[in-house]
């Protein structure tokens, strides 16, 4: 069985693999690491999107033997030193989220949109999250949380409030 | 354009006023705070079943039929169970003697064919997913491994698909007993006299297609046992019906059984259910010793999760010539699919109230048949027979506009209920409590600027724009907040409508609430904290909500129906005035008053006319310690309440939907959407605001983009979120959302139903601004969902886009 290394929210992990083992299921069977949530089996979702070497990416879609070597940031890891990122704080305070399932995958993704485009308009945002499914929603928060998350980045929110 | 982005600002001033805090400074009820439960959603703390992982635990797969139809000849596990990791296999007859039957708790007619349902397929096929063996194992993988090497041999049986041809003579049979499930009638007034020589009769045929609901987690069911008591937890909305159904089917006496919802990533309908897997499970842990595991994949649960809707309804109105509706048939054909399940053939019975809407008329009439086919079960989804009827009739009345060249939301004014009927008892005998149809329609039509927008359609069928401008109103009530134990009982149904409710004052002033409600997005956590603080006059923050786990809240209905705040959350109230009536008397004697002398505010009981008070923390510390209790006073302060309500709640709104249509593609664009709801005072208006967006989501789902679609051999073709499509973010528009607030007058806390409402408006507003779009064309129906190639098939089947324009009629240019 192939062997990896593999950086999963700052914890580096050895771990022996089948070569047909899904990122995600290593993450959640193997290491413990539920917070990343499966929620289809095409890649059409997003519910399991984490950042690879700072991009986001599909975790079903992504083999664990090719994330060997790479650093893997789940929605357990955004936080640091006990502060949320600007991006949790602002679905909390737009109320983004109702049953959460697609929660951490819509946040990974939406602080990758911002890596592209910090200050999306409506339209860009609705664009950049059409691979993350949301039921509960209707998006409209979504859409708010995002931007106001983009504020906070940039710094606008912090000389506003 | 000016006018949608003046409603966009004005919607978010709302919004943002909202936001900011309480209309009542001091009171918790109203204000919009946020969440609870947000903390370990954004943070990956969450508990969905799948992640539960218990010492030794095996993994189960179920191996699904392939066919429609068919009976089982052979199975054989002998290779599947030699593979590695595999430390069981077993077929429907390993199970024949003890899996029972799956439960129908609701048999809506005497004479109801309800068919055996075994969870796994003993002798005979019905529907493509339908289990037929299963294999456990060491890990997900190698079960799915092992599911490969079993092998089934099926003689094919004819699939019923098709309900008009199920019910033909000399039609392949799904049971034994024949296709036809039921026939159940409800009628009101003299339908007769209301249609004969009506001078307008509208009839049409509508469509409700069939929806896979789509909860964003997956099923998942661990079961667990000590030798003795049993563990099961589930992806389920509904634990307390569960347990007591579980037991009943699987003989495990219900004392030993615990049924836990853990975190639920929605439900929508979809897991209130008595599922086969969750029976299986039982039955594997039972047999095997050991802990076991299911999770389904999103492709079987889309064959396998029950799906919604899926009827076909004949409606006819009759009318006068000013617009007035005299009276309404409805005449139904649901289908069923293979078997009943939990309360399969009560979803269109549950509309059969509906069909007439806000409208008075003088006569109504239900027929519905229940039908078998060999499809996936069909049961509750969002809404659950009243979307349906507000389709109907929603569709009807503008039919009715354009027949008699009428503004449609004209027609709508003269039929409706005022404000001063209120309360009001209708031709389906209902009585709705509270309402004001106008103010929120008149609120709805400023905020999406009806006039200007109508002017704009008009332009641009004068210009023969191939962009055309479709308006689309809906103005629906629904029956929610399910519901008065007597009416169920009137209706057949297996169970109250009960919630149970505790209310702990904890030794250092903090309050527990206990309740039956099980939340899985609705925010339950966060509400019912305020309903209490409010009540107890404590901190927001000193409030813990329990539920979800018959061992910690053993009493409930749970949550489907919009009913949790309304039954649940005043089951909350009412223990909180319990406990407060306890804590009362227990001041009265600290301060050595009578108790009608002690007031009660911000926490604090104080003589009338004094300064001499205890807290309530004073008073649970009192009560703890027992040291001084009044005479014949137990040493606590809690309270249990369980509320049957005496009427369902009525929510009603405004909803109105523009949308453009390329009549060259068939593609449509919804432009703008504003939503005005009225569901009573409001507990908590974001959370208000979270449920009617997406509600509308789904509702524009239905309309546009969702269909599970059978081939002509019974095979689903929607198996994965590629082929069944629900709204991305890019597919919708914002909504502009507001509130009129008329106060529920059947309960405490004034408030109506919200969960089901966005649904139930929504569907018909965005049909009939695609049909209205396409009038001038000759279309007057576009079969759900409103596709571009369905919408571009009707332009052509009406031989409007060959033979040219059928132009507006007179009147429809004369009311702008
Ligand atoms: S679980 Fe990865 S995209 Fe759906
Ligand atoms: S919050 Fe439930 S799926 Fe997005």
């Amino acid at each position: 069985m192939p062997r990896i290394t593999v950086t999963v929210d700052g914890i580096v992990y050895e771990e022996e693999v089948e070569p047909r083992l899904l990122l995600v299921h290593l993450l959640r069977d193997r290491l413990g690491k539920t917070g990343t949530p499966v929620g289809c089996d095409t890649g059409n979702c997003g519910a399991c999107t984490v950042m690879l070497d700072g991009r986001s990416a599909k975790s079903c879609s992504v083999l664990a033997v090719q994330a060997d070597g790479s650093d893997v940031v789940t929605i357990e890891g955004l936080a640091r030193n006990g502060r949320l990122h600007p991006m949790q704080e602002a679905f909390h305070a737009e109320h983004a989220l109702q049953c959460g399932y697609c929660t951490p995958g819509m946040i990974m993704a939406a602080v990758d949109l911002l890596k592209d485009d910090p200050d999306p308009s409506d339209e860009a945002i609705r664009r950049g999250l059409e691979g993350n499914l949301c039921r509960c929603t209707g998006y409209c928060n979504i859409v708010r949380a995002v931007r106001r998350g983009a504020q906070e980045m940039s710094g606008e929110g912090v000389r506003t409030s | 354009m000016t006018e949608q982005i003046d409603a966009g600002m004005v919607a978010r001033r709302i919004a943002e006023s909202d936001r900011l805090g309480s209309p009542d400074p001091g009171r918790e009820i109203g204000r919009a705070r946020r969440r609870k439960e947000d903390a370990r959603l954004i943070t990956g703390r969450t508990l969905w079943t799948d992640d539960i992982q218990l010492p030794g635990m095996l993994y189960v797969a179920f191996l699904r039929s392939p066919m429609a139809h068919a009976r089982i000849t052979r199975v054989d596990t002998s290779a599947a169970r030699n593979q590695p990791g595999v430390a069981a296999v077993y077929t429907g007859r390993d199970f024949a003697a003890e899996q029972g039957s799956l439960p129908c708790a609701w048999p809506v007619t005497e004479d109801i064919v309800i068919p055996d349902h075994p969870p796994m397929a003993v002798e005979e096929v019905r529907y493509v997913g339908e289990a037929v063996a299963c294999v456990v194992a060491t890990d997900r993988y190698k079960a799915a491994d092992a599911l490969e090497a079993i092998e089934v041999d099926y003689e094919p049986l004819e699939p019923v698909l098709d309900m008009t041809e199920a019910l033909a003579e000399g039609s392949p049979k799904v049971h034994e007993a024949g296709n036809r499930s039921f026939t159940w009638k409800f009628s009101g007034g003299d339908v007769e006299a209301a249609f004969r020589d009506a001078p307008v009769v509208i009839e049409r045929t509508y469509v409700q297609q069939r929806l896979i609901p789509t909860a964003m987690e997956p099923r998942a069911v661990v079961a667990t046992t000590d030798g003795t008591a049993f563990t099961l937890y589930s992806s389920t909305q509904i634990p307390h019906v569960l347990r007591v159904m579980l037991a009943l089917t699987t003989g495990i006496p219900e004392h030993l059984l615990r049924v836990v919802a853990p975190d639920v990533g929605g439900g929508f309908g979809s897991k209130l259910q008595v599922t086969a897997e969750e029976v299986l499970c039982l039955l594997l842990t039972r047999r095997l010793g050991k802990p076991v595991k299911w999770t389904e994949s999103r492709s079987e649960g889309n064959l396998t999760v029950h799906h919604g809707r899926d009827q076909l309804q004949r409606i006819t109105l009759a009318a006068e010539r000013d617009g007035r509706i005299r009276g309404m048939r409805a005449d139904l054909l649901a289908d069923m699919g293979a078997y009943l399940m939990l309360v399969t053939p009560g979803i269109p019975i549950l509309g059969a109230f509906m069909y007439n809407g806000i409208y008075k008329m003088d006569a109504y009439d239900f027929t519905c048949t229940g039908v078998f086919t060999t499809k996936m079960p069909t049961d509750a989804y969002r809404g659950a027979g009243r979307p349906e009827a507000t389709f109907a009739i929603e569709r009807a009345v503008d039919e009715l506009a354009h027949e008699l060249g009428m503004d449609p939301v004209e027609v709508r004014r003269r039929n409706w209920i005022t404000h001063q009927e209120f309360p009001y008892t209708t031709i389906a005998g209902l009585t709705y409590d509270s309402g004001n149809y106008e103010a929120a329609t008149d609120r709805a039509l400023a905020l999406f600027g009806y006039d200007k927008l109508r002017a704009e359609q008009a332009d641009r069928r004068d210009r023969r724009d191939p962009v055309q401008l479709g308006i689309g109103v809906s103005t629906y009530t629904e029956m929610c907040g399910l519901a008065p134990s007597r009416v169920l009982g009137s209706l057949s149904y297996g169970a109250g409508g009960w919630e149970h409710a505790t209310v702990r004052l904890l030794p250092t002033g903090k309050v527990e609430v206990v309740t039956g409600t099980s939340p899985h997005g609705q925010g339950h956590e966060t509400a019912w904290s305020q309903i209490a603080a409010d009540a107890m006059g404590v901190p927001f923050e000193d409030v813990a909500v329990l539920h979800g786990d018959t061992t910690v809240a053993p009493k409930g209905m749970d949550t489907y129906g919009s009913r949790s705040l309304v039954i649940g959350g005043v089951a909350v109230l009412q223990a909180c005035e319990k406990v407060k009536d306890r804590a009362r008397k227990l001041a009265a004697h600290m301060l050595e008053a009578s108790p009608d002398d002690i007031e009660f505010s911000g926490g604090t009981f104080s003589v009338r006319g004094t300064s001499a008070g205890k807290t309530i923390q004073e008073l649970a510390l009192a009560a703890f310690a027992a040291h001084d209790l009044p005479e014949g006073f137990e040493p606590r302060l809690d309270a249990d309440v369980t509320f049957d309500p005496q009427n369902f709640s009525f929510p009603h709104g405004t909803h109105l939907c523009a949308v453009e249509v390329d009549t060259e593609t068939g593609m449509t664009k919804i432009r703008s959407y504003v939503a005005v709801d009225d569901v009573g005072n409001v507990v908590n208006p974001l959370i208000v605001e979270g449920q009617v967006h997406g509600g509308i989501a789904q509702g524009i789902g239905q309309a546009l983009f969702e269909e599970a679609v059978y081939d002509s051999e019974g095979n689903l073709l929607t198996t994965t979120m590629t082929d069944y499509l629900i709204p991305s973010a890019a597919d919708l528009p914002e909504f502009v959302t507001d509130r009129t607030e008329t106060p529920a007058t059947s309960n405490a806390l004034g408030v109506k139903g919200v969960g089901e409402a966005g649904t139930i408006a929504a569907t018909p507003a965005v049909v009939n601004a695609v049909v209205d779009a396409l009038r001038p064309y000759g279309v007057r129906d576009v079969r759900m969902p409103c596709s571009p190639e369905r919408i571009w098939r009707a332009i052509s089947e009406s031989g409007g886009a060959a033979a040219g324009w059928a132009g507006p009629t007179e009147a429809e240019g004369g009311e702008r």
